[in-house]
């Protein structure tokens, strides 16, 4: 398994280095990476900061990244996501997928990022230039993400 | 049993976690979730939506009507927003 939950940040080209290094069976190699936005619902942010839990966290982005290799033929794959306080610009997320073919590539980084915002316990703070905090709330598109993945692989269903 | 909160769960009823002694005629998560909401204004604050409020037990999700036995560790939190 290729997880990791950090506090520090993370160099996309270094991570996907680190990946493929001495393969030559990978074909194709799909990144995402989430940012910190510096304006909310016309709000400005001094900063965010994600709260996680320990443990939970780790092991349900290992499932989702399981039931990703389950579904496509994939080679590689890493998914590193951050916590603490973090400022507009500031990397977040990383997912990477890498297959022989774009398609898997393309399809799992997507399935990784849809299933890890709707199931990866994770919550962001946001902070306003005046200090005041406010908890982000979920969104209802996050949930309704998931329901173009077929339930294909049991371990995928919705269970919470 | 150990109980965890996170986010604004845990900043209503003020703590991270604890660990509490239940009644044995709990069955269910749900059932949990009324019997906290009864130990003070702090809980009845966290728990005033429970629609809103989240839970995993041993660090996997589960939902209201799940039985608690058998769990060592029971969480309560906001629906997740990382990404």
């Amino acid at each position: 398994m290729s997880v990791r939950v950090q506090a520090e940040d993370f160099d996309v080209g270094r991570e996907i280095a680190a990946l493929t290094a001495g393969r030559t069976d990978i074909g194709a190699i799909v990144t995402f990476t989430g940012t910190v936005r510096g304006e909310a619902k016309g709000r400005a942010i001094a900063s965010m900061t994600l709260e996680h839990y320990p443990g939970m966290t780790e092991a349900e982005l290992e499932r989702v990244e399981a039931d990703a290799h389950a579904r496509w033929p994939l080679d590689a794959t890493r998914i590193i996501h951050r916590y603490g306080e973090m400022k507009p610009g500031d990397n977040i997320v990383l997912v990477v997928a890498a297959s022989r073919h774009r398609q898997a590539a393309f399809e799992a980084a997507e399935y990784l990022m849809d299933y890890l915002k709707s199931r990866a316990p994770f919550w962001k703070k946001e902070t306003a230039a005046d200090g005041s905090g406010q908890w982000v709330d979920a969104r209802e598109t996050d949930e309704a993400a998931l329901l173009r993945w077929s339930p294909k692989v049991p371990s995928a269903k919705v269970n919470g | 049993m150990r109980l965890l909160y996170f986010a604004w769960v845990r900043e209503r009823i003020g703590r991270a976690g604890e660990t509490l002694e239940l009644p044995s005629e709990i069955r269910t998560v749900a059932e949990l979730v009324t019997w906290l909401r009864a130990r003070g204004p702090e809980y009845a604050e966290a728990f005033a939506r429970p629609d809103l409020v989240r839970a995993a037990i041993n660090q996997q999700h589960v939902k209201p009507d799940t039985p608690i036995s058998g769990a060592r560790e029971i969480a309560f939190f906001p629906p997740v927003t990382g990404g």
